[in-house]
């Protein structure tokens, strides 16, 4: 009974979205008020629904209804209650409802929180997002609808796939459906402000606390799944160029530039245009990310779809959302008025060329993720783009915009002087050549992109403490004087140096687990030990022990330094009996600076096992750092200018009326 | 400066980064495009030793061989051809005798194929598309023999 539900209220949904979708944007058309007036309750109504649907979904998980087919599936009666309620979105139907579901919960906040703006804005705003939601509805409800019964209903379930069972994993979609659906609402804005024909900062000043919550939950989610790809997969690795890797990455990149473009349409007035065009190729990246996925044409454990009238809906889904939108652009861009001028050399200017190096790295990641789909399309020959190719063109692209980010922020609006900003940064730059050339000694002849990019990562550590010591006159007036100052900073300015300096940490952190990794491969037997990075591993023998729903292998290494013993180690391997898979789970010791990596393969003649162990220099770093980050994101949304609903400029200038272009 | 000078300015740096990308990505493309081999491609076509390639198929039932040491022997077979394989280091979870694999590495003078990496990319089906392609020229992909997924395609 409880699966019916949830299929009626999804309907009622996708019905309620249908409304939404016609009546306030007819209204807006019109300027009728009492029809705009709809989206607010329609938006309210149309989020409660999917939380219905939603929660018949969960229930039927947790209480193992096998008559779901979904269920049926995706879990078994063995697993545990994490994952039973974490399977909901571990699958295809589920993870669609999951991001409608997100979809209309941010939408119901545009409805609660926008008393302030203009109603015509708002209706439309609604007004696409339901448009957006009808078209995931129905494509739920025509192909992948997740309350299909399945009679006679089968004894128990198919499981989840092992991999994805795993703390990691399970709250890696929802942070990034977060973000993805996120830029749905820039999206919305931006249509909107296309119709509306205006854009002005009032209108920023609503996209940007938006588009940074997007971001903020994106780079949480990639960083989760990053994190989950190094301890899980068991490779050493936590970034593979895998096409579902760049897919998310993409709306990122493009999110990033977004972020930074719409603080100089909220400042300055200016790069309108090009800040809804951003708006517009960020939700269609991210609903490529969603959907190529999904559809199985690349292929990855995120894969669920094979069903070709899906492949087709997808595709048609996608052709009207970005086709539609960008064509809706190319017609009404031209009468939005321009804004403030800037000179090339000025804060705007190094946000203008922030946003052309990062569309263009977004570019060179399109290009290698599709050219093979390209290829097979129009030759039918096989091939894949490899990891060298990634770092060829988009590091190239990178460190020039790490070398500006340092200076951005340090240049005035409108006209800055580049050489004074240089000369203020002058001991950072000493410190950045002395980090780069002790990286190079150290080394003994490693490579030099690594010492090259560890001078860069420290001049953008220190130039972003030194623009924050420099706004709290720090050294130049008391302490207590520099004190009040910072705690009077605007929370924005501490989100972006905290985001910034934890760009040059996880940035460290990269270059050095690809520089300087050592590993290991030995066959081992009980009592054999490995030497690695002066540490020695000796490997007891394997025991096998029973998991709730798997078998495992597990082989204790203990840890030794110089003879003491520091701990041990338990990589596993374990034997998921419903799906007849294995799993690898590697054992991490990490003391901040580094971690030590452990995992055996199979097991071999006589008793000995296969090992392999990693030292993987400061790996740690790239999660700290992407961890502040996203904390950057969270303090810069809490300035009270962005605060939603708060802003006391913004509801002066809604105030005004919005005269029609 | 005019609003036109700016524009053209932004304008052109944008074709400039443009340019400069397509040119990095042309020359990263020359040397880093991966071509993907069935067993009987490399009969018939072979590629030239030492260049970095992939190739699919399906691991040879009763074909792999440990040493005891960490290196392993295998064949790789798409029962009209076959190749043989090394490959030192630990193999992935999902493979398995019988089932799909793709390897990346180079071709030797001899026709054996030093993988560099093994990947069963970490897919639910077992079957790697590319593989599963390549089975289907050969003529012996039969998706009902069993072999396939162990779970309905869904929906």
């Amino acid at each position: 009974m409880i699966p019916e539900l949830g299929h009626f209220t999804l309907v009622l949904a996708l019905l309620v979205a249908l409304v939404q979708g016609s009546l306030p944007m007819l209204g807006a058309a019109r300027g009728r008020a009492d029809w705009m007036a709809v989206a607010r309750p329609a938006a309210f109504l149309q989020c409660a629904a999917t939380v219905l649907a939603f929660a018949a979904l969960t229930w039927a998980y947790v209480v193992s209804d096998f008559t779901v087919l979904n269920v049926v599936q995706n879990s078994h009666s063995a697993k545990p209650m994490l994952y039973k309620v974490t399977g909901v979105w571990g699958n295809h139907e589920g993870s669609l409802l999951l991001w409608v579901l997100i979809l209309t919960i941010f939408g119901a906040a545009v409805a609660g929180f926008g008393r302030n703006l203009p109603p015509s804005l708002k209706a439309r705003v609604l007004g696409v997002q339901a448009w957006v939601a009808i078209g995931f509805f129905t494509f739920m409800l025509f192909t992948s609808n997740p309350f299909e019964r399945i009679w006679p209903a089968p004894l128990d379930g198919n499981d989840l796939n092992p991999l994805l069972q795993d703390p990691g994993l399970a709250f890696h979609p929802p942070l990034l459906y977060l973000g993805y659906v996120g830029f749905s609402i820039a999206f919305s804005f931006a249509i909107a402000a296309l119709l509306e024909g205006r854009v002005d900062p009032a209108w920023a000043r609503w996209v940007r606390p938006w588009t940074l919550a997007a971001w903020t939950f994106l780079t949480g989610g990639i960083a989760l799944g990053s994190w989950w790809a190094y301890y899980e997969l068991g490779w050493g690795g936590w970034w593979f160029w895998d096409p579902v890797e760049n897919v998310s990455f993409m709306p990122w990149l493009l999110g990033t530039a977004l972020l930074h473009s719409a603080i100089v349409v909220e400042k300055r007035d200016a790069l309108k245009v090009w800040t809804i065009l951003l708006a517009i190729l960020t939700f269609s990246l991210s609903l490529l990310g969603t959907f190529v996925v999904r559809s199985g044409l690349l292929t990855s454990v995120h894969a669920f779809a094979v069903d070709p009238t899906r492949g087709l809906y997808i595709l048609l889904l996608l052709v009207i959302a970005a086709g539609g939108s960008l064509a809706l652009f190319a017609w009404r861009a031209p009468s939005l008025k321009a804004g403030g001028l800037f000179a090339p050399v000025s804060r705007e200017g190094g946000l203008v060329l922030n946003n052309l190096l990062l569309a263009t790295a977004t570019a060179t990641v399109l290009l290698g993720t599709f050219y093979p789909l390209f290829v097979e399309a129009f030759t039918g020959g096989r091939l894949s783009v490899g990891p060298p190719y990634f770092n060829a063109t988009f590091l190239p692209i990178m460190l020039p915009l790490v070398a500006v980010m340092a200076v951005g922020p340090m240049m005035a609006w409108k006209r800055a002087d580049l050489a004074g900003v240089l000369g203020r940064l002058k001991f950072v730059a000493l410190a950045a050549v002395l980090a780069a050339a002790a990286t190079w000694y150290i080394q003994e002849g490693g490579p030099v992109l690594a010492a090259l990019a560890m001078g860069l990562a420290v001049w953008l550590f220190l130039g972003t403490l030194w623009e924050l010591g420099e706004r709290v006159r720090l050294f130049r007036v008391p302490a207590g004087d520099s004190w009040r100052r910072a705690r009077g900073l605007p929370r924005a300015a501490w989100g972006m140096s905290l985001a910034h300096a934890g760009l040059a940490v996880a940035m460290a952190g990269m270059i050095g687990s690809s520089a300087w990794k050592q590993e290991e491969v030995r066959v081992v037997r009980p009592g054999d030990e490995v030497a690695l990075g002066g540490y020695s591993f000796r490997f007891d023998g394997a025991q096998r022990i029973q998991g709730p729903n798997y078998l495992s292998d597990t082989a204790p290494l203990t840890l030794l330094r110089d003879g003491r013993e520091l701990g041990t180690l338990y990589p596993e391997r374990r034997f998921y009996p419903v799906q007849e898979m294995h799993t690898t789970q590697a054992a991490i010791r990490t003391n901040g600076l580094y971690d030590l990596y452990a995992v055996i393969g199979d097991p071999q003649p006589g008793g000995a096992w296969t090992l392999r162990l990693y030292l993987e220099p400061l790996v740690p770093w790239i999660w700290f750092g992407a961890a502040f980050m996203a904390l950057g994101g969270l303090v810069s949304l809490s300035d009270r200018r962005l605060r939603v609903g708060a802003p006391r400029k913004a509801a002066k200038a809604a105030a005004q009326p919005a005269p029609a272009e | 400066m005019t609003r036109k000078r700016r524009r053209m300015m932004v304008v052109g740096l944008g074709l400039l980064c443009l340019g400069a990308a397509a040119a990095l990505a042309l020359t990263a493309f020359e040397d880093n495009l991966l071509f993907f081999y069935s067993p009987s491609d490399l009969h018939s076509e072979a590629p030239p030793p030492g260049r970095m390639l992939r190739i699919g198929g399906i691991v040879e039932e009763g074909s792999l061989e440990r040493d005891g040491e960490g290196s392993v022997a295998f064949r790789v077979t798409d029962f009209a051809s076959t190749v043989p394989v090394t490959y030192r280091g630990i193999l992935p979870d999902l493979f398995r005798e019988g089932q799909g694999v793709v390897a990346q590495g180079r071709l030797t003078d001899a026709g054996l194929f030093q993988a560099e990496e093994v990947l069963a990319r970490h897919d639910e089906n077992y079957m790697p598309s590319e593989v599963a392609d390549a089975l289907e020229r050969a003529g012996v992909w039969r998706p009902e023999s069993g072999e396939g997924p162990p779970r309905g395609s869904g929906g």
